[in-house]
């Protein structure tokens, strides 16, 4: 049986460069599938340079409209609707706000008349693409919509598909920021995650409630501090946050100019500079990460 | 009425947060003491790391309002579960039982209006914290804090919203990244968005996107490049051909890096930055007037 690993790389606050390090393993990793799960904000793409093979219309939540040739002005959905997105409209009538609609369909339900109905919004695509790397699987999605946790459910499970008929030894996910439904959604049945993160204040509050998530699925983590020569007392105080959580501290990267100079030149970190400091470290955490995973599986 | 000004960023680690509390300090300064910032980034709220000799003024909790199924009084007619859009209700006739997730519920108040059997009442569950901090110098930062787990953002912001009871002339709400219903949420009452961004691909790719949602939405906003001088000049010939304002933009430092990881962006502005920031807020007066 093939014991494929499922691995997650969140960073709790956007910037710490989880992106370019997803980026950088994929040159370091074999025989792995790529799920962009930071639906809201895909960046993965941009330096992938995926050729698509396959579009997908993702249904996203519903929307209410109203009929207004059958609606006789009663007001009964308006009254009903926890979420003000139904309003009277300036020259008479009723109309619903389709970013303030939450789907609920109530409205729906209360109308007497039948003059509601509601549809899936259709704004939201996921895509299965090749790339240089191998097979990714990556989404869009419209602006506003939510749902978001659902969309990474979805592109998760068809990696997972991608990766059982190939037989792959991974799965990389590159995470949604914050702790919400995405970020839930990104970490669910992972085998282990990785924290991405940076030593400043902001960085530290973030990290802590995202260990507290992600403990709560009794998932392993791993943690890797970016840049920590900005701040190397804040650096200190995480590593012993991260000791006394039993959480493995893989590696410390340096600041580095690489980073932005192989995002515009749209390259992996590893592509641009082959002796770049941080590809060398990465290529170690790697085998580090992938040795400890395999030994838990024993 | 307060002049609301909303900071966007359709990728986070953009500098939103040091741009928000930066801005915040200079409209003070520069321009009205009654300025208020409300950090709307519920899930990662950071604005307060950034100030000195804070203080509590009030909190309270922010709740939702759930349905509790009684079942003495339930038939187990399962019209509340079919009602339920977002799965909530979990019911199991045959062995009596009837219970909501928590987690799951979005209090539409659907299921009490299925319920014919007055087997449902109301009761609440705590969704996050609301939080007003005195900042020194009689200044105020309202927060809204997220419960981890909670998927009820928008409620959230919604609710920090509602307690701004106070008289200000300006409110500077900084939103959640990204370009989803939050954000919408948040930026649905201002007067004017400001989306901060970095020159690098990701940062444009990202900025296009919020673009996208802010013409839907049809605000007027400016644009603030951070960290410039980093990348590309991708994001100025988007800028020009699209004809979007630039505000400012302050360029990429090691050494700011390494103040705001220590959370001394305010306290040490370098002159040129604070200048930017002054740029921007005779800006924004402008548009008030
Ligand atoms: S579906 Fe629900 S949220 Fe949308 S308009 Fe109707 S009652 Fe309001
Ligand atoms: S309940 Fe139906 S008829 Fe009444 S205002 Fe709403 S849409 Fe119109
Ligand atoms: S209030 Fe709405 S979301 Fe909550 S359980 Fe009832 S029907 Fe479901
Ligand atoms: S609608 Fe009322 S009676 Fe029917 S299953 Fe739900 S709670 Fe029970």
């Amino acid at each position: 049986m093939n014991n494929m690993k499922d691995i997650t790389i969140l960073s709790g606050k956007g910037g710490t460069g989880k992106t370019s390090i997803t980026a950088a393993l994929a040159s370091v990793i074999e025989n792995t599938v790529f799920v962009d799960a930071d639906v809201d904000a895909a960046d993965l793409h941009i330096i992938f340079q995926p050729e698509n093979k396959e579009t997908h219309v993702f249904d996203g939540a519903w929307v209410a409209s109203i009929d207004t040739d059958l609606c006789t002005n009663c007001g009964l959905c308006r009254e009903h609707c926890k979420f003000d997105a139904i309003n009277f409209k300036t020259g008479g009538g009723l109309e619903i706000d389709s970013f303030a609609c939450e789907g609920c369909r109530l409205c729906e339900r209360v109308c007497p008349v039948g003059a509601i109905s509601s549809e899936r919004s259709t704004n939201n695509f996921w895509y299965v693409s090749d790339t240089r790397f191998g097979p990714l699987v990556h989404a869009k999605m419209g602006p506003g919509e939510e749902n978001s946790g659902k969309l990474v459910t979805q592109i998760r499970k068809s990696a997972k598909e991608i990766a059982k008929a190939k037989n792959a030894d991974y799965i990389l996910n590159d995470g949604p920021p914050g702790i919400g439904c995405a970020a839930i959604a990104s970490i669910t049945g992972a085998d282990a995650v990785i924290l991405i993160t940076e030593p400043s204040k902001s960085g530290f509050h973030d990290v802590v409630r995202l260990v507290e998530l992600v403990q709560s699925f009794k998932i392993p983590m791993y943690a890797l501090i970016n840049k920590f020569d900005i701040n190397l007392d804040i650096c200190n105080q995480m590593e012993s946050f991260f000791a006394s959580q039993d959480i493995k501290l893989m590696g410390k990267l340096p600041f580095s100019e690489d980073v932005v100079h192989s995002m515009v030149a749209k390259k992996t970190i590893l592509e641009y500079n082959k002796e770049s400091e941080i590809g060398i470290i990465l290529s170690e955490l790697w085998k580090e990460v992938a040795s400890s995973e395999q030994k838990i599986e024993q | 009425m307060a002049f609301k000004i909303a900071i966007a960023s359709g990728k986070g680690g953009t500098g939103k947060t040091t741009f928000a509390v930066n801005l915040f300090s200079s409209i003070n300064e520069n321009w009205t003491r009654k300025v208020q910032l409300v950090d709307c980034d519920v899930e990662e709220p950071n604005d307060l790391l950034f100030f000195r000799n804070v203080s509590v003024t009030s909190e309270k909790a922010s709740v939702q309002v759930i349905p509790e199924i009684d079942t003495s009084k339930c038939t187990f007619c399962k019209k509340c579960e079919e009602y339920c859009e977002f799965n909530a209700i979990v019911m199991m006739p045959t062995m009596q039982y009837a219970t909501v997730n928590k987690d799951l519920c979005h209090s539409c108040g659907a299921c009490f209006v299925a319920c014919q059997f007055d087997a449902i009442h109301e009761t609440t569950n705590a969704i996050g914290t609301i939080t007003d901090y005195n900042i020194g110098n009689d200044r105020s930062l309202m927060e809204g804090n997220l419960r981890v787990g909670s998927p009820l953002q928008t409620m959230l912001i919604k609710d920090v919203k509602r307690n701004l009871v106070v008289e200000n002339d300006v409110l500077i709400y900084d939103a959640p990244p990204g370009t989803s219903c939050p954000v919408v949420e948040t930026i649905s009452d201002a007067d004017f968005v400001i989306l901060v961004t970095e020159p690098t691909p990701f940062g444009v790719y990202d900025l296009k996107l919020t673009v996208d949602l802010l013409r839907e939405v049809d605000k007027p906003f400016g644009v603030f490049v951070n960290k410039a001088g980093l990348g590309d000049s991708e994001v100025y010939e988007y800028l020009k051909a699209e004809g979007i304002q630039l505000l400012g933009e302050i360029p990429f430092s090691k050494e700011y890096a390494s103040l705001y990881a220590k959370g001394k962006i305010v306290s040490c502005v370098p002159l040129q930055f604070a200048k930017e920031y002054r740029k921007v807020v005779a800006y924004l007066q402008k548009l008030n007037e």
